[in-house]
């Protein structure tokens, strides 16, 4: 096992780390930089509990190792609000109660939010395609893309 | 009777956002494995690697001799190795209802998921190293894996600790069965197979326990059943003030956090290290070591007369409990008490009995007992229809049970039975799309409809109880206290918003104190849809006296301020407190003379005056369940549940006859909750019950000889969102339920007939029956060729 330094930017802070060439970028985020927002579900890329942003674009952090990350900008489920103030979609997520335990709710609202970056103005099928790498046990995901088409809808009455 | 006359509601009914969900919205609500502690050890569980031996020796000395091990613990090393399983009742029920529980292998290895040692090392890597070096002495057996096999005579012995295989055998039975058949002009007997299923919580079980300065073994594990604390003081030999769960909100639970997960391993582990440790099971290990919905095989035989009246039915059922007992014997307590399902039989007899196997233990699932029969039932009321020659509405609301039929047990339920309404509503609403033959893109099309009833609160002989605590502040908020586990249905946020009504104040002025063992009052157990119910209509009892002293105080306050008034006539005139005090108001964090709303006092006010009085501003109530003595199992009379709740859904398919691929196009959900208390989270109960049932038709979930099939989420594949239709949700509200303002509990029968009437457009679709729950597109596609066949 080799030992590598890395700087991650997460949620706009700079950290420089050593880590093992066998470490998880999910565990380096967890149990490192105690950012626990971000879940271990699966720990194969299926479940999406682990979802993050590297700028715009959307990653299972439990199955890039940290080395790979090296140099990233990264933002968790903690980087989305700004202050006190929810982004769009967090906020929905409340507004139409689709959080029930919650455990999914970091990937989900991480994947939404690339999703509206990508396309800000998406229909149904396109969300419900969008949010296939994000299991979800508890709402049946009814009032998720309920949650995201508001969201949606609310950004483009806010510009 | 706990229904209130209360009618003109400012909080119950609306759509209120959870305490918590700002948390969870931000990440920042922190789950069982969001915890970490300085000089913390990691755990690890060696489980058996095979599904049946018999354990000759283990060998950990090369493992704890690794550095950085620090403890390896066997049976012998656990204080109290076998135990009782009890499931936070507060009475002793005995019998066939309270099972072994075996905390490490000793003697015969029942199942894969067998634990058989524990470590705790330094870190994850180095305790997973330290148990591949522990060395297991196996005597590998041939185990038994189908339970009418394991109940046949001479059949390999599960157990060491019992001589039979059988757990338990349960009948109930209603009129003269034997001899209604000659009144039946139609008489139909089906096998169905109802298939094992997983809970897939996205949350792994985890945790972790510490001792804390007074020597309290102290843990942060999210369970649905707090009192466990007991049972694993037990095992540690310890008076049960000294193991305490500060409770964690659960990442899902659905009935597979019922029984103990890694709570007695973590307090074993801390208590021999003497520094914190913590353990997370790798979602292989959770599908693998927790418990499944049963398996049930189930023969249906049902007369009925050539005019769709239901005469008499014949069920018997077989239940695979796998390795150990947990809940079997009360998941077959509610799988014989639904055998017949929500139909008016005058003639019915059940019976029912359950076997160890070398699977994975059965226990508790989202339906417990109640949907394995519902899909089976319902079968077979769609296959009699057909055969009939009459619509599967027509012949389901000829025989639904009303209002005053006996359940099958001869009990009459008190609640409101909304089958008929409920049939009525989907029936109407799936008919708003005319029936096709083919859709306009070739795909057959497949209509079908199913309903059933599922109990709420748990089985009367447990005696159930449930306790709330409130405290008024000095600033007029109030904290709730309660020993609710929350896996996610709001169980301690529609407790703040009871208290809330009550007291007439905003949802933000309650905050709930949840789940802690030592600190909380014991509410029992976040299972069987109890919690809005029995806590409910605590936190109601616990409202009372404080708001009698409240009144009481207003009405001296309002009295002393606007009285005496003078009449225009003259004279002065005064009500007595009494009188005022019955005609109060609480709402908008103030206190009303309802006759003159003018005359008011601000809550806080009311408080202050009461506490620099020196009267008491704090309250614990209790709600307790009709009770009833434990039943002669060989036939079962009378109550066994408090209550039911009914649904009835209505689903549309389309299926590509080429390839079996099949699609749903709608699914009509309808349910009567009495009364939504939090309309979103009721709804969000449909809402998910409704995909967690559909999933069960698609998840596949089996044992090859013990060995679980599909252990990941890349192989156990659960609906996403593109699987999920978009659910059609209807509350009826018939006030008519037992809980607070006649709510009924919706999380468990919100995850019934959805299956049976998935499986039924199915059939209606290609024009073949199916006899299991799990009906993939193979067998659509398998079952369209071999009809063909026999047509040509």
């Amino acid at each position: 096992m080799s030992k590598h330094d890395i700087t991650l930017n997460v949620n706009g802070k700079k950290y420089e780390l050593t880590v093992e060439s066998n470490e998880l970028l999910l565990n380096v985020l967890r149990e490192r930089l105690y950012l626990t927002g971000s879940k271990y579900g699966c720990g194969i890329a299926e479940c999406g509990a682990c979802t993050i942003l590297k700028d715009d674009e959307s990653y299972f952090a439990c199955m890039v190792p940290a080395v790979a990350a090296d140099g990233w900008n990264i933002t968790t489920v903690e980087g989305l609000a700004d202050g006190d103030k929810l982004n769009p979609v967090q906020q929905a997520f409340i507004d139409n109660s689709a959080i029930q335990c919650g455990f999914c709710v970091p990937g989900m609202v991480v994947t939404s939010t690339a999703l509206l970056r990508e396309n800000p103005d998406p229909d149904e099928d396109f969300v419900k395609d969008y949010l296939r790498g994000n299991f979800c046990r508890c709402t049946g995901y009814v009032a998720m893309v309920k949650s995201v088409l508001d969201a949606a809808g609310k950004m483009k009455e806010a510009k | 009777m706990t229904i209130t006359e209360k009618k003109n509601f400012r909080l119950v009914g609306n759509r209120v956002p959870r305490h918590d969900a700002i948390a969870k919205a931000r990440g920042e609500q922190l789950y069982s494995d969001d915890w970490v502690m300085p000089n913390m050890l990691y755990g690890k569980v060696l489980r058996s690697k095979y599904p049946s031996a018999i354990l000759k020796g283990i060998d950990t000395s090369k493992a704890k001799a690794l550095p950085g091990v620090h403890a390896v613990l066997t049976w012998e090393d656990v204080p109290l190795n076998q135990e009782v399983t009890k499931f936070g009742q507060m009475r002793d029920v005995g019998g066939g209802f309270e099972g072994l529980y075996k905390v490490l292998a000793h003697g015969k290895i029942r199942s894969k998921a067998e634990p058989i040692a524990l470590v705790a090392a330094e870190t994850q890597e180095l305790a997973e190293e330290a148990c591949k070096l522990i060395e297991v002495d196996y005597e590998v057996t041939e185990g038994v894996y189908d339970p009418r096999e394991a109940l046949k005579d001479g059949a390999y012995l599960v157990s060491s600790e019992d001589d039979t295989n059988r757990i338990m055998d349960t009948m109930i039975r209603m009129g003269d069965v034997d001899s209604a058949w000659d009144k039946c002009d139609l008489i139909v007997e089906n096998d169905f197979y109802a298939t094992p299923h997983d809970h897939a919580y996205l949350e792994t079980e985890s945790g972790m326990a510490w001792i804390d300065e007074n020597g309290v073994i102290t843990m942060r594990v999210g369970t649905q059943v707090l009192e466990h604390y007991r049972t694993i003081a037990n095992v540690m030999k310890m008076p049960h003030t000294k193991i305490r769960n500060m409770g964690v909100p659960m990442g899902g639970g659905f009935g597979g956090k019922e029984d103990i997960t890694v709570e007695t391993f973590l307090c074993l582990l801390t208590a021999a290290t003497r520094r914190p440790v913590k353990m997370v099971w790798s979602r292989e290990e959770s599908i693998e070591c927790h418990s499944k919905r049963h398996p049930e095989y189930l023969h249906y035989k049902t007369g009925v007369t050539k005019d769709g009246h239901v005469v008499a039915q014949e069920v018997n059922i077989v239940l695979d409990g796998g390795s150990y007992t947990y809940c079997t014997p009360w998941v077959q307590m509610y799988s014989t008490m639904n055998g017949a399902g929500c139909y008016h039989f005058p003639n019915s007899r059940c019976t029912s009995v359950s076997a160890f196997t070398n699977n994975t233990f059965s226990s508790a699932n989202r339906g417990f007992g109640a949907t394995q029969t519902n899909f089976s039932y319902d079968r077979q009321m769609d296959i009699i229809a057909k055969k009939l020659g009459m619509s599967p509405y027509e012949f389901r609301r000829m025989n639904v049970l009303r209002n005053g039929d006996p359940q099958h047990t001869g009990f009459v339920p008190q609640g409101h039975v909304a089958l008929t309404e409920l049939l009525d509503v989907v029936w109407e609403k799936l008919n708003e799309v005319p029936k096709v033959d083919y859709l306009p893109d070739g795909r057959k099309f497949g209509r079908g409809i199913a309903c059933a009833q599922m109990g709420y609160g748990r089985l009367c002989f447990l005696h159930d109880n449930s306790r709330v605590a409130l405290r008024l502040e000095l600033d007029g908020t109030v904290t709730l206290r309660a020993g609710v586990p929350d896996l996610g249905g709001g169980q301690g946020s529609v407790l703040a918003q009871i208290a809330a009504e009550e007291f007439g104040l905003p949802i933000e002025d309650v905050h709930p104190y949840v789940m802690d063992t030592h600190l909380t009052p014991l509410c029992g157990t976040t299972t069987a849809t109890r919690q809005l119910y029995m806590s409910g209509n605590a936190c109601i009892e616990a409202c009372k006296p404080l708001k009698a002293a409240l009144a009481r105080k207003a009405a001296e306050i309002i009295k002393a301020t606007w009285w005496p008034v003078t009449t225009e006539a003259g004279y002065e005139w005064e009500p007595d407190i009494a009188n005022i005090e019955g005609q109060l108001e609480f709402h908008d964090r103030k206190i009303y003379y309802a006759p003159d709303p003018q005359k008011c006092v601000d809550f806080k006010t009311v408080v202050a005056h009461i506490s620099n009085e020196g009267g008491e501003l704090f309250n614990e109530g209790q709600f307790n369940a009709p009770a009833v003595e434990v039943p002669d199992l060989s036939d079962i009379k009378g109550q066994i549940l408090p209550d039911m709740t009914y649904t009835c859904h209505g689903v549309d398919v389309a299926v590509d006859e080429e390839t079996g691929e099949y699609e749903i196009l709608r699914l009509i959900a309808a349910i009567d909750c009495g009364k939504a208390i939090n309309r979103n989270s009721c709804e969000g109960q449909v809402e998910g019950g409704a995909i967690y049932n559909l999933g069960w038709v698609r998840e596949d979930l089996h044992w090859e000889n013990g060995i679980t099939k599909a252990n990941n989420f890349s192989t156990y594949l659960i609906p996403t969102a593109v699987d999920a239709p978009d659910v059609e949700t209807i509350l009826l509200e018939s006030r008519g339920g037992i809980g607070p303002y006649g709510a009924k509990g919706v999380g468990e029968p919100a995850d019934n007939s959805i299956c049976p009437a998935t499986v039924n457009a199915l059939s209606d679709a290609v024009g073949v029956e199916f006899f299991c729950t799990n009906v993939k597109p193979e067998d659509v596609l398998k079952a369209i060729k071999e009809k063909n066949k026999k047509n040509k």
